[in-house]
């Protein structure tokens, strides 16, 4: 199944009317050189055209709401419809966000709302919601700790450590804020390499970035004394939130020793992946870094909510969106939370933890290698075929695109990148255990088929709307536009 | 349990599965004086009906007020068919597309996009969308000073009629990063940048100037002679601009001899909802020999192995998944989602729609314009061409009126006197296409 592209749907003078104002007479004051003298290339097509088209593209997508989706370190959990529902109120869609405070009362309360039940979930002392990403969290999150070196006139600590498992935004971030990365080794069983921590520290050391439970899906046993060290070398430690899922409810980054976390709120809260994005990456401060919080947080005085601004904050990292971050991305994080509330929070944890373990056990069980056997999954695992790709010529890429022809969306492949041919599995709390065996189902179906019939596997997807795709050609002849002649 | 589906028998079988005693067991690497004690900060569990009436009551509490804010986001209609399409579960609930045998929706969507803003701003080449234009713009400066291999200064100027709040997210962006990013003072009499005022930087070495049209007054500045001046002094230009205006305006690829640089702005006119703030989205595009120094993700046309047309993620050697500390940004996430409303969006409003939409704006501001230049203590500041927003002056300090419009339901504007106490009690005012008449009739009664 295919679906030309809209632009060959279209045919000059058509149009969906419908859509448009009604015209006026008055035309503009505008003078004509200012003015733009050839139409952009946009379709004609009419709303029915429109509709089946966008509609038939859906089609070609796989998504949570159509086909288990368990990749690894994306938290693709259930995106429950209340949440969309209730976020898309006229009222709340229709705010401005320089709106008078006194107009919006209401949306500001689930907003200071939100704030305080992330303070209790992490166990941090303050929360911004305006990151508009992880990533841009991570953003905030070193910058608010090179800004507390240097309001302390501690400027020579340039260096953040970051493992070697780590995501790449994590170096990325460290860089954009003007740091050196300073890489650290995972031990094999999975934990940080305290020894080359003690050896890494030293005066130039802004902080550490850590994921835990780590990329590796383990737990990192010896967090308090990590955090023991990077303090007592004058350094403080982020805590990012890829993995919060893991640990909801159960063990709260504030209490291990953290002094800054970024949540991502389309992951642990269950709003919307979208095709990749929006995100949302609100960040969480240790009593310290409370004055460099990035603006506007809502405060509260009396029952009255208002936005605090530089005027509160005079040593804040500053504004990192034009307004108030992913709004609308907040609201349905906040109604997910009310709707799970307490017990809710640990359950995530809970079930997230037991699917990754049950599927992991029976992974093993029918003959797959578990990169690290020893230790409890945490919410995700990591298997690798490098035994298959070795005898059988089969990796982790074939694996991947076999599980879209059996309707699985394919694990992370490839990451993180110090496990050879590794598949990182996250099968999320929200899915039941028969589809968990069906899954372990076609894994093993798709084993069968690499020792009998190796070429189908390597020649995957073959059910899907196209095979394999040529990404040397698409990186070297460039067609990022469409154009009319060809 | 909310969204878990699992039985009490499930339950058993897969912790016999594991060899577990119980659930708690699946945590015992973590130390027992770690393990959080209960959460009596969060409150119980809400039923969907519940929240449901606790959000409709928190909506009705904040009402539908009459909006006459714009100052970078805008109230526009949005056809039924695009948040009904959006939000279906495979475009809502699908991530970027990584795998893109099973993503052709959404990557074939935004290669159709890249295609669309392109022609749109008049430039070669898109990437999928940055998170909003504010932030778009930080990512701009730092684009420029990767681009422009022969400027070592790392200067940026952004004229104060470039909008405040995007300057000011641009210097939170690349503060970190020895940018300067300077500010140029503008005419008190037109509200525009003019060629005299960047004189003084001439022979100077500049990396890149920014120019917002219309600009954050919503005057139209005159960005030939503005680019022309840029390029001859060596400077590459940043464009700021709306989309929807450019349905009627002179897209940045025409400005001036050789068109523009980058051109960076918000989606969000573009069938996204005000939302409070967000979630918008950021575009940017540029020349074709800039597109490696772009942020972001890029969408390709390729074939696969039969030959058969398809869509992947290229150029990711750009990107931190791959290049790490090396990256061009730690960008990882576009805003999707908002790209998909305003692929939408621009297919069923079409170009000519597009102009309709634009053109009905300008005639609803003049009706509105000269309404209330007939208040008494009311004056427009500037003449001059404009696009959706016009500064009005008044007589009293602008708190005052916004409180007085707002006890009638009006949001009123947007106060510029502490960015720009040099104009007096200034105030921004929008005027969409979405006010009628008597919505203006309203304002100005409210005024009196």
């Amino acid at each position: 199944m295919t679906e030309k592209l809209i632009f060959e749907h279209s045919r000059p003078g058509r149009s969906a009317t419908a859509q448009r104002p009604h015209a006026v007479a008055a035309q503009s004051k505008i003078p004509s050189a200012l003015r733009r003298q050839t139409r952009p290339l946009l379709p004609e097509v009419s709303e029915l055209q429109a509709v089946r088209h966008f509609t038939r593209l859906s089609q070609l997508n796989f998504s949570i709401d159509t086909h288990f989706y368990p990749l690894g370190s994306c938290t693709m959990k259930y995106n429950p419809r209340a949440c969309n529902q209730y976020a898309m109120l006229p009222e709340l869609l229709g705010r401005h966000p320089l709106a008078p405070e006194s107009l919006g009362q209401g949306f500001m309360t689930c907003l200071f709302e939100l704030q305080e039940m992330l303070k209790e979930v992490t166990g941090m002392r303050g929360v911004s919601l305006t990151p508009m990403a992880g990533a841009q969290g991570e953003f905030a999150g070193v910058a608010m700790i090179r800004a507390y070196h240097h309001a302390r006139g501690d400027v020579q600590r340039d260096e953040i450590i970051v493992p070697d498992a780590a995501h790449g935004t994590n170096p990325a971030t460290a860089t954009m804020c003007g740091c050196k990365v300073v890489e650290i080794p995972s031990l094999s069983n999975g934990d940080i390499d305290v020894e080359a921590l003690k050896g890494a520290v030293g005066p130039k050391t802004a902080g550490i970035m850590l994921t835990n439970p780590s990329t590796l899906g383990v737990f990192e046993r010896r967090i308090v004394e990590v955090a023991q060290i990077v303090h007592k070398a004058g350094g403080l430690l982020y805590y990012d939130g890829a993995n919060l899922n893991a640990i909801l409810g159960k063990v709260r980054p504030g209490d291990m020793g953290f002094d800054v976390i970024h949540m991502n709120l389309h992951k642990t809260f269950s709003t919307p992946h979208g095709g990749g994005g929006p995100g949302s990456g609100a960040v969480g401060v240790s009593e310290r870094l409370l004055p460099f919080m990035p603006i506007p947080i809502v405060g509260k005085e009396g029952d009255k909510y208002r936005w605090l601004t530089e005027k509160d904050l005079p040593q804040s990292i500053g504004r990192l969106s034009a307004f108030m971050g992913n709004a609308g991305v907040l609201l349905r994080a906040y109604i997910y939370m009310r709707m799970l509330g307490r017990d809710g929070m640990h359950r995530v944890a809970e079930f997230a933890s037991l699917n990754a373990n049950y599927l992991s056990a029976r992974l093993q069980k029918a003959g797959f290698e578990a990169a690290y056997p020893s230790r409890r999954a945490s919410h995700e695992f990591i298997i690798t075929v490098k035994r298959q790709a070795r005898e059988l010529g089969v990796n982790a890429m074939d694996f991947a695109k076999r599980l879209l022809d059996y309707g699985y969306h394919a694990p992370t492949t490839y990451f993180p990148l110090l496990v050879p041919e590794c598949l990182l599995i996250e099968p999320t709390e929200t899915e039941a255990k028969q589809d968990l065996d069906a899954f372990v189902e076609a894994m093993i179906a798709i084993q069968r088929e690499a020792e009998t019939d190796a070429e189908k596997v390597k020649t995957a997807p073959h059910t899907l709307p196209v095979r394999r795709l040529d990404d040397v050609r698409a990186a070297k002849q460039l067609d990022l536009v469409w154009k009319a002649t060809g | 349990m909310p969204f878990i589906p699992h039985t009490p028998e499930d339950i058993q079988e897969m912790l016999s599965v594991i060899g577990a005693a119980n659930i708690d067991a699946l945590f015992d690497e973590i130390p027992a004086d770690l393990r959080a004690k209960p959460l009596v900060g969060i409150p119980e569990a809400m039923s969907e009906m519940a929240i449901g009436q606790l959000m409709q009551q928190r909506a009705v509490q904040d009402g539908r007020v009459l909006n006459f804010i714009g100052a970078g986001a805008y109230e526009h209609h949005i056809p039924a068919a695009v948040w009904a399409i959006v939000t279906r579960g495979e475009f809502y609930s699908a991530y970027t597309p990584y795998q893109a045998e099973a993503s052709q929706g959404t990557l074939q969507l935004l290669y159709q996009y890249q295609t669309m803003i392109a022609s749109l701003t008049g430039m070669e080449v898109s990437n999928a969308s940055l998170y909003d234009g504010a932030s778009a713009l930080g990512e701009a400066c730092l684009m420029a000073v990767r681009a422009h291999r022969k400027s070592k200064s790392l200067r940026i100027l952004i004229p104060n009629t470039v909008s405040p709040i995007y300057s000011k997210v641009a210097h939170a962006c690349v503060g970190h990063q020895r940018l300067s990013l300077e500010a140029v003072p503008f005419s008190k009499e037109s509200g525009t940048l003019s060629v005299a005022a960047l004189d003084a930087y001439k022979g100077q070495d500049i990396t890149a100037i920014v120019i917002q049209q219309p600009n954050f007054f919503g005057q139209l500045e005159d960005v030939d002679a503005l680019t022309d001046w840029a390029h001859a002094n060596g400077t590459m230009v940043i464009a700021v601009v709306n989309p929807l205006s450019l349905a009627i305006l002179k897209p940045p690829g025409q400005w001036g001899q050789k068109g523009v640089d980058i051109v960076v702005g918000d989606g969000q006119p573009m069938g996204v909802p005000l939302s409070g703030g967000g979630p918008y989205f950021g575009f940017m595009t540029t020349r074709m020999e800039y597109v490696r120094q772009m942020p972001g993700r890029i969408i390709g046309r390729t074939v696969d192995l039969e030959g058969k047309q398809g869509f992947t993620l290229t150029l990711q050697a750009r990107e931190q998944h791959i290049r790490r500390s090396k990256a061009t940004s730690n960008i990882c996430t576009n805003q999707g989602l908002l790209v998909t409303a305003a692929t939408i969006h621009m297919s069923l409003l079409g170009a000519e729609g597009l102009e309709d939409v634009a053109a009905t704006c300008c005639a609803r501001l003049d009706e509105f314009i000269a309404a209330v230049a007939k208040v008494p203590g009311v004056q427009v500041k500037f003449a001059g061409p404009r696009f959706h927003e016009a500064v009005l002056t008044f007589n009293r300090p602008i708190p005052q009126v916004l409180d007085a419009l707002a006890k009638q339901g009006i949001a009123g504007g947007y106060d510029l006197t502490p960015h720009y106490p040099e104009l007096g009690n200034a105030l921004l005012v929008c005027v969409t296409e979405t006010r009628t008449t008597a919505d203006i009739q309203k304002y100005v009664a409210a005024l009196l």
